[in-house]
């Protein structure tokens, strides 16, 4: 094992520790109705993450399909927190005032001076960020041992089994390459674009990626499959560079996003919370914008890309 | 049968579509492709773990989460809505457009704002409408309606188009995995950078748009006088 390797598993435990301090938290909540199956998850979870690469790859898959078990029966479900009222950090806000935002200005900084002058790599950035950002937001806050635990279940709690979600993506991404799906799509796409028309397979990419986040209302999903199927074989195999087409083709996506009520978590829920008489109003006042961001988006892949 | 192969495809469409629980939909799309693809069942509990383990890089967010947490907690939200009640714009436009522009600068900065609930809502909504009777008087339900759908798309605009300049990003990590799962050596800190431009261009045009809604407002409020 490299010394990268080694501090990348050492942070992924720390996240396997974060899902079992989630599952433990679901154990302990005495009202919860399904707090055996909600900690199994998280269990599980933290299983593949720690122990996960030293055991044939087969026993990962079988956990894998275990947690899609699971949440498909809808057996995961948030246990209780310690949710801070508001008086509690309304009096912190007050006495520590805009120095709060300083732990969330660390990540951001820390992150990207550590994966351009230490030889640990991009990914572990991350990490050493985050370890450099929870000591600065200790020393900030004064904030008892146990807060990185209590707040840190609670959100990765509210974020729930949707969290791995990207991961799963990239993994079926990978699978659909293995199975010649890119291949299969590629084909039937190649009909649209002329030979060597750089442009066209730019825009091909983009309109797919948001036309396919319009059907689906996530643009994760669409990612994957639709930069499987045009962005590699069509942009980057013919030379685009890989940073931009990945870059630009998520937030391409995201154009789609702003168009359809099938996003409803941003479209739809928003307006029954502010009243609306037309439920499609924020679609309404979006479809503008949605439309110049995916044109510009075309044009700035087109010359960044190539 | 090379369209068969397509099935996993479908799968994500449909089950995504008919808002299934997205976790299996995608663990589903891949067995079954697995399974089109003539590979054996070991093969494909193979590939799916191992898949799995390499793409666990998209998952590296959780580490960020104990720190947003404590800093929630020490009023990171009430410090936001303390700046965003100082602003002394004019026009529903222009509080809109602030809006939208701290709404990125928060996105860049991993800062989880909660958007709709915990700031449309109780406060950019309120105090764009009231900026609009200050100026033309009271608002019919169109117009209400109108500044209430600028309101949120500022939200969506600012989140959606700035977030990926975080490098611990979920999205930015599922680029990175996705590319890296495919044989491309990219990583985060070249997606966060790359994905600065269109933050940028996001926000300038977002604010051409709520330029584009005082003008609009200031227009129908004279012909509603008349």
């Amino acid at each position: 094992m490299t010394t990268n390797v080694a501090i990348a598993e050492f942070f992924y435990c720390i996240i396997a520790l974060i899902f079992l301090l989630v599952g433990v938290k679901a154990l302990r909540d005495k009202d919860h109705p399904k707090r055996i199956s909600t900690a199994l998850f998280w269990f599980i979870l933290a299983f593949t993450f720690s122990i996960g690469p030293y055991l044939p790859a087969w026993i990962t898959g079988v956990c894998v399909l275990a947690i899609a078990a699971l949440t498909a029966a809808n057996r995961v479900v948030q246990s209780k927190s310690d949710v801070p009222t508001e008086e509690q950090s309304r009096s912190h806000a007050d006495k520590i005032g805009y120095k709060i935002f300083i732990p969330a200005l660390t990540l951001a900084f820390v992150a990207v001076l550590a994966a351009t002058f230490l030889p640990f790599g991009a990914n572990n950035a991350i990490g050493i960020s985050a370890a450099v950002a929870l000591a600065v937001t200790y020393a900030l806050t004064k904030a008892p041992a146990k807060s990185a635990v209590v707040d840190g279940t609670r959100l990765m709690d509210n974020v729930g089994p949707v969290g791995i979600l990207p991961q799963l993506l990239a993994a079926l991404g990978a699978l659909f390459t293995a199975a010649g799906v890119g291949t299969v799509i590629a084909k039937g796409v190649s009909v649209l674009i002329p030979e060597g028309s750089r442009l066209i397979a730019v825009a091909v990419y983009c309109v797919g990626m948001a036309l396919f986040t319009i059907i689906m209302g996530n643009g994760f999903a669409a990612f994957s499959v639709i930069t499987v199927g045009i962005g590699i074989p069509f942009l980057i195999m013919q030379g685009a560079n890989p940073v931009v087409v990945g870059a630009l083709g998520l937030t391409a996506g995201y154009c789609g996003t702003l168009l359809t009520p099938m996003a409803a978590n941003f479209n739809i829920m928003p307006a029954a919370l502010l009243e609306t008489k037309n439920k499609y109003v924020i679609i309404q006042s979006q479809a503008r914008v949605a439309l110049v961001m995916l044109g510009l988006h075309i044009i700035l892949m087109y010359i960044l890309a190539f | 049968m090379e369209l068969l192969k397509l099935i996993g495809v479908l799968i994500v469409i449909i089950g995504f579509v008919l808002k299934k629980d997205t976790i299996a939909t995608v663990v589903i799309a891949g067995v079954v492709t697995g399974l089109v693809a003539r590979m054996p069942i070991i093969e494909i509990l193979n590939t799916l773990g191992s898949s799995f383990i390499t793409q666990r890089t998209a998952t590296l967010f959780v580490l960020t989460l104990p720190i947003i947490g404590i800093s929630e907690r020490y009023g990171l939200k009430d410090k936001a809505v303390d700046f965003i009640k100082k602003a002394k714009a004019a026009t529903s436009g222009r509080i809109i457009s602030l809006y939208l522009a701290i709404r990125a600068l928060a996105a860049a900065f991993s800062l989880r704002l909660g958007g709709h609930p915990q700031f449309v809502r109780p406060l950019i909504n309120p105090m764009a409408q009231a900026a609009y009777v200050a100026k033309h008087g009271p608002a019919d339900e169109k117009t209400e309606d109108m500044i209430k759908g600028f309101s949120a798309a500022g939200e969506n605009f600012g989140n959606f188009f700035a977030q990926n300049v975080f490098m611990g990003a979920s999205g930015t990590l599922l680029i990175v995995s996705t590319l890296n799962g495919q044989g491309y050596d990219v990583n985060a800190l070249q997606i966060a950078m790359m994905s600065i431009p269109v933050a940028v261009i996001a926000v300038l045009v977002g604010f051409g748009h709520n330029v584009l809604l005082d003008r609009t407002l200031a227009k129908s409020a004279i012909k509603g006088g008349e």
